[in-house]
């Protein structure tokens, strides 16, 4: 498996302001190596987050998005204790879930 | 023909009569600077910084946890903030990176030449242990305030030749670091120079160190930092741990007191 997440989700009210942090080289299949060969197409293709198993983000990714990619979103509804789950594909076949409790307003 | 060549005198006498400021919208580069900050990946390296904190490894199969960082054995909370200083043990004055290395090689028996030339990592590679560990070490000091003392002789002996190094003149260029650094609102191309002679943002460069070089993809240090400065000014390379970069550290963190440790911090 790839390398960790580190997901954050606060709650405010009752809206969970999730934080996703990927490590993933994302890249764009244009860049050259030291050599000057093309390093290959490799991206994350698709991110799907769930909110207690129900899908609440389904996202269709392009090379065009940066290394280390940085996702954050807000999801409604949300309680303390609830389940984020974060899963990412990419073009290799490679997928990553992590998840994170809902944590309550400080 | 005419016409245009007073209409273009015209915007041309317009554009100079508008100041050109490096600084014209700060509020607009300061917030996107603040949300680049905030959750970038350098945080992706603290947990494995801990992880290899905690490790036991190398010959001896030793972790680092007795590793003293000025405030006793296996203290990290506010360690960061208090370096560089004078360690009676290697009578040295050490900042972070001079500190691990003296633990990673006495505590855990790694060797120190080994760890000199891998811990500045390659570009776009995985990043070192050295990053990671501390970048780990500098973020147990999060929320506190640089304090940087000068007690011991030798700490006041270490700062005074950072200060002189600053300030001095040097290499190809005839530049020292107080020619880019000395003056406020200044750029070299399109980056903006920090006014280190400024409280403000002096304090703001060592608040921000270790930090995640968006262009490398990697965590970078203060050490590095320094030698890639080096580098670019065409200097003689610049040693890891070196006496110069730490006589220049201790006076950069000194001029820094009183800045909130927030790292990882993001850098271009």
């Amino acid at each position: 498996m790839a390398e960790p997440m580190r997901i954050r989700a606060t709650l405010n009210g009752d809206v969970a302001d999730v934080r996703i942090l990927m490590r993933h080289p994302m890249e764009t299949g244009q860049r050259k190596d030291a050599k000057g060969n093309i390093v290959p197409l490799h991206f994350i293709q698709n991110v799907v987050v769930a909110h207690n198993g129900k899908t609440v983000l389904d996202a269709q990714w392009s090379q065009a998005v940066s290394r280390d990619p940085f996702l954050g979103l807000r999801v409604k509804g949300a309680k303390a204790g609830d389940k984020i789950t974060v899963t990412w594909t990419d073009n290799h076949g490679d997928k990553r879930t992590d998840e994170t409790t809902v944590a309550a307003a400080s | 023909m005419m016409a245009t060549r007073r209409s273009l005198a015209a915007l041309a006498l317009c554009a100079i009569i508008i100041p050109l400021h490096a600084q014209s919208t700060p509020n607009g580069l300061a917030i996107g600077r603040k949300m680049l900050a905030e959750d970038n990946p350098g945080e992706l390296w603290l947990d494995r910084g801990k992880e290899l904190f905690f490790q036991k490894r190398g010959p001896k199969n030793a972790s680092l946890e007795r590793c003293d960082f000025g405030l006793g054995a296996g203290k990290l909370e506010g360690a960061a903030a208090r370096l560089p200083r004078y360690f009676a043990d290697t009578k040295l004055v050490q900042d972070l990176e001079a500190r691990l290395v003296t633990c990673m090689v006495e505590l855990q028996g790694l060797k120190r030449e080994d760890l000199l030339k891998t811990a500045i990592s390659r570009p776009l590679s995985n990043g070192s242990d050295i990053e990671a560990l501390a970048l780990y070490i500098t973020s147990r000091s999060n929320g506190m305030k640089m304090n940087v003392t000068l007690d011991h002789p030798k700490e006041r002996e270490t700062y005074k030749a950072g200060e002189y190094l600053f300030h001095r003149r040097a290499g190809q260029t005839d530049f020292g670091c107080i020619t880019c650094h000395g003056q406020a609102d200044k750029r070299i191309r399109l980056q903006d120079l920090v006014n280190m002679t400024d409280k403000r943002e002096i304090q703001e460069v060592v608040s921000s160190w270790p930090a995640y070089r968006g262009g490398h993809a990697v965590v970078r240090t203060m050490q590095w930092r320094l030698y890639d400065c080096f580098w670019q000014m065409r200097q003689p390379e610049l040693e890891y741990t070196s006496d110069v970069s730490i006589a220049l550290t201790t006076y950069l963190h000194y001029q820094g007191n009183g800045a909130v440790i927030r790292v990882p911090g993001f850098k271009r």
